[in-house]
């Protein structure tokens, strides 16, 4: 059975090793500071999506993304890892957007691309850690949503099982197709780049980025229709004006605060011997919580 | 997370050398193939482009996963059962990655599925794999077999077996038995042509690498009643076709992650790649020399690893109130670390391109004949790269043993524990020096470039390129210390007697490698400026090297000789 994989991503500054110049006065992020990346649990979103392109082939996954035009690098990044295109949105009317505006403004870019069969996207993003976003499009597009999905343990007759990764352990769920599935970080890591799709990919560009380009590499982009990026805005998905950006947005920001780090997950690790204390100060080595 | 060719900027430095423009488009045949594939170079800077993209993926993937899991692989190591051999989970997990990646036959043609690349960017990805995993180079590496089945197969077998290492299947090379070490004239597993004119093979192998492979070459002995080279062929064994079990794996020092298999051969199936007969005399040969390069990218990669945690130590341990790096007697140890590290860089990469450049020139010629010029360029180039082939792997991986053992110096008794990778390392890079040649065979094939003159006139070539004013001293230091090599050279060989000269040969082989390796660190120091202080210490360590050779055939009384050579 062929799918149609719609996976959500994001670019986010890394906001994992941060220095001092992070923040501005003001209190927001200064994203000149930090380097844009995909945001990671996205990544392991896309390679549930590709193993369920592995496992049903002729499947497409498309990747969709929201934020400025540079973003399209997301998609490039993706399609090296497998990915066979995908739609930026943006437009300066979107600007602005919280979760509210944003998972309305990706929801009717979705209803633009129809025909899906499963939506997959990160748990939350590092830049906001809301979680928000995937949740709201489910409620949006009127489909179920499995959050916290660990591994899309199979997907037949219209029904997808997913393993979820809760606090207290781990619960399989069935839901219905379609529907959105987020995924955590404890999922499978996304594999690597591949050299070809890098080598046949890397001058995709969306319109906004070809516009920039020589003349010769622009006439290699028309020449080679799988380098061009799709690039919407607001009113190629119909989106309404009041729901978008910042009025579309309630959320306002009143003062932001210094907060000191208290215990977000629990992490469960078994056995006393070597091997658990072992993996225990690697995780917290990972975390950069000692080390 | 760390990405080890990103975060080594002598690697892009080596990658970006002036010759490479040369070999990019003797290699892409001026672009052709950008119209029948869609991943293939369009101009030189594109293929450059697409080398370092590769890089950057090869460097992410070796500085996060392969590199976390090197210590669990080498706890867990390979395991051998139901006459199969198993690898380590860590070991599982970097070879599917290395497929998804598409880092598997990188150097072989597109047509195939390969990547196209010359030997150089292929040979870098080698260093910084190592670097990552020692054994699991050996693994991936062994993806160098493709280039013999694709100089010395005909076109039906290319088709059938390389596209499948491009997807990812991995190679062995059969080549030791229990009594055919070094010496591979001995080789006994027989191979016995049936009536409908196919082979099977019967006998065993031993210290085989990876010799659980899907796709196997094997030297065996086809001609009946022959007992020299010149009755070996060399066959391909693929291992859906079965006839071959692992009957035990060896229980090594190091490299643990990398199975070597012991293998019974009962009636497999093989066919003949190539000639009869030539099996040794040619393929074998070629297949060693494509190795040998491979463990000198090794060494390296055991240098680098050594280095940085050798310095990375002494910056952090606190001795006496201070870092022990500030200690003389410690920062002269790291100094001539990076120093040897970086001279055995350079040599690999400059034998790397010679190799590239004649390969290159050699497939051209399956295409259309070569011009007389082209002919001349081809045929100098060989020798140039048959004579640093040997050099640099076997003064590289002593190099690396160096570097290994004053990494663990370094560390002091922490270093003697297992909580440190230079523990690790240490037995890891052991091997280097001796599988695929042992040091002193890399010295019974490198004299006679000696001996002929071929790394005197490599030197006077290097002695003609300008440089930089600061650099001018250490070139002529080093003009000097070439006529302290020339003067010994011409002594050994007044004798003539040949036990005299190989008795002197690794000292005279020395004294090359120290004046063309110092030589090129002067180059790299006058296109890079911080290779300078590298080519200072180097041309320090040459100096003092080159000096004590010279002294010493200068001043040996050959009465001597039997307390060295009768036991």
């Amino acid at each position: 059975m062929s799918l149609n994989i719609i996976v959500l991503a994001k670019q986010v500054p890394d906001t994992r090793n941060v220095g001092k110049d992070a923040m501005k006065a003001d209190g927001t992020i200064n994203r000149a500071a930090l380097p844009a990346i995909f945001n990671p649990e996205d990544l392991n979103a896309l390679e549930q999506a590709l193993r369920l392109k592995d496992a049903n082939p002729g499947s497409t996954i498309t990747v969709l993304t929201m934020g400025l035009p540079k973003s399209a690098e997301v998609i490039r990044e993706a399609i090296y890892r497998g990915a066979d295109g995908g739609i930026v949105l943006t437009d300066r009317a979107l600007g602005g957007a919280d979760t509210l505006a944003t998972s309305y403004s990706l929801a009717q870019a979705v209803k633009k691309i129809g025909n899906y069969d499963i939506i997959l996207g990160g748990r939350q993003a590092i830049d906001g850690d809301t979680a928000q976003v995937g949740p709201q499009i489910a409620e949006k597009l009127g489909i179920p949503q499995v959050t916290y999905a660990e591994e899309i343990v199979d997907l037949k007759d219209g029904k997808v099982t997913v393993k979820r990764r809760l606090e207290h352990g781990i619960e399989t769920v069935v839901a219905p197709l379609p529907c959105v599935v987020t995924v955590n970080g404890s999922a499978a890591d996304c594999r690597p780049r591949n050299a070809k799709r890098l080598m046949k990919y890397k001058y995709a560009v969306s319109p906004s980025e070809k516009a920039s380009l020589p003349e010769e590499k622009q006439a290699l982009v028309d020449g080679r229709p799988y380098l061009q990026i799709n690039e919407w805005g607001a009113d190629f998905v119909e989106a309404d004006p009041q729901q978008i950006g910042f009025p579309g947005s309630p959320t306002k920001v009143k003062t932001v605060e210094n907060v000191v780090f208290t215990a977000k997950e629990a992490r469960h690790l078994e056995g006393a011997d070597d091997a658990g204390i072992e993996d225990l100060i690697k995780e917290l080595i990972t975390n950069h919580t000692i080390g | 997370m760390a990405n080890f060719y990103t975060d080594n900027p002598d690697l892009r430095h080596h990658l970006t050398h002036p010759m490479m423009r040369k070999i990019v488009e003797l290699k892409e045949r001026n672009f052709t193939d950008a119209e029948k594939f869609d991943y293939a170079p369009l101009d030189f800077e594109d293929a450059m482009d697409n080398y370092e993209r590769t890089l950057e993926v090869v460097g992410e993937l070796c500085g996060g996963l392969i590199a976390d899991n090197a210590e669990a692989v080498d706890h867990q190591g390979a395991s051998c059962s139901d006459g199969r051999a198993h690898y380590a989970d860590g070991t599982v997990e970097n070879l599917k990655a290395c497929r998804q990646a598409g880092l598997m036959g990188m150097a072989m043609p597109r047509r195939f599925g390969g990547l196209n690349f010359p030997i150089t960017p292929y040979i870098m990805a080698a260093d910084i794999v190592s670097r990552a995993d020692t054994g699991f180079e050996n693994l991936w590496g062994l993806q160098d077999c493709a280039e013999t089945l694709y100089e010395f197969g005909d076109e039906d077998q290319k088709q059938r077996y390389i596209p499948r290492v491009c997807e990812g299947e991995t190679m062995s090379m059969d080549l030791t038995e229990p009594d055919a070490g070094s010496d591979l004239q001995s080789v006994m597993l027989k191979a016995s042509q049936k009536e409908d004119g196919t082979w099977v093979l019967n006998g065993v192998k031993r210290f085989i690498t990876n010799g659980d492979a899907d796709i196997h070459l094997v030297l065996a002995r086809s001609e009946e009643g022959t007992k020299d080279g010149r009755g070996l062929s060399m066959f391909i064994y693929d291992k859906r076709n079965g006839g071959v079990t692992v009957r035990r794996i060896e229980n090594k020092m190091g490299i643990k992650g990398s199975p070597t298999c012991e293998l019974v051969y009962k009636n497999a199936p093989a066919e003949l790649c190539g000639s009869r007969r030539m099996g040794l005399i040619k393929y074998v040969m070629a297949l060693m020399n494509g190795a040998r390069l491979g463990i000198a990218a090794q060494s390296v990669g055991c240098s680098e690893l050594a280095y940085r945690e050798a310095l990375a130590y002494a910056r952090d341990r606190r001795q006496f109130g201070k870092a022990i790096i500030e200690f003389p007697a410690v920062a002269e140890m790291i100094a001539v670390m990076k120093a040897k590290l970086d001279a055995s860089r350079s040599l690999l990469y400059e034998c790397a391109r010679y190799v590239d450049l004649y390969k290159i020139y050699d497939d051209i010629a399956k295409e259309r004949a070569l011009t007389p010029e082209e002919r001349k360029e081809s045929k100098h180039y060989n020798q140039l790269a048959n004579a640093l082939t040997p050099m640099a792997k076997g003064m590289g991986s002593e190099y690396a043993n160096q570097n290994a053992y004053d990494c663990i110096q370094v560390h002091g008794g922490s270093g003697f524990m297992k909580d440190y990778a230079c523990e690790r390392l240490y037995r890891d890079t052991r091997i280097t020096s001796i599988y695929e040649g042992t040091t002193q065979l890399q010295v019974v094939a490198a004299i006679r470039f000696v001996t002929t003159g071929t790394y005197k006139a490599l030197i006077d070539e290097y002695a003609k390129e300008e440089v930089r004013p600061e650099l001018q001293a250490i070139k002529d230091r080093l003009a000097v210390l070439t006529e302290m090599y020339d003067s010994a050279v011409k002594a050994v060989l007044e004798v003539n007697d040949p036990t005299y000269t190989d008795f002197m040969a690794r000292r005279m082989v020395e004294m090359a490698g120290n004046i063309i390796m110092a030589y090129l660190l002067v180059l790299d120091a006058n296109r890079t400026e911080s290779f300078t202080k590298s080519a200072q210490v180097y041309a320090n360590l040459a100096a003092a090297e080159v000096t004590r050779h010279a002294e010493f055939i200068r001043t040996f009384n050959r009465d001597d000789l039997n307390a060295y050579l009768q036991h």
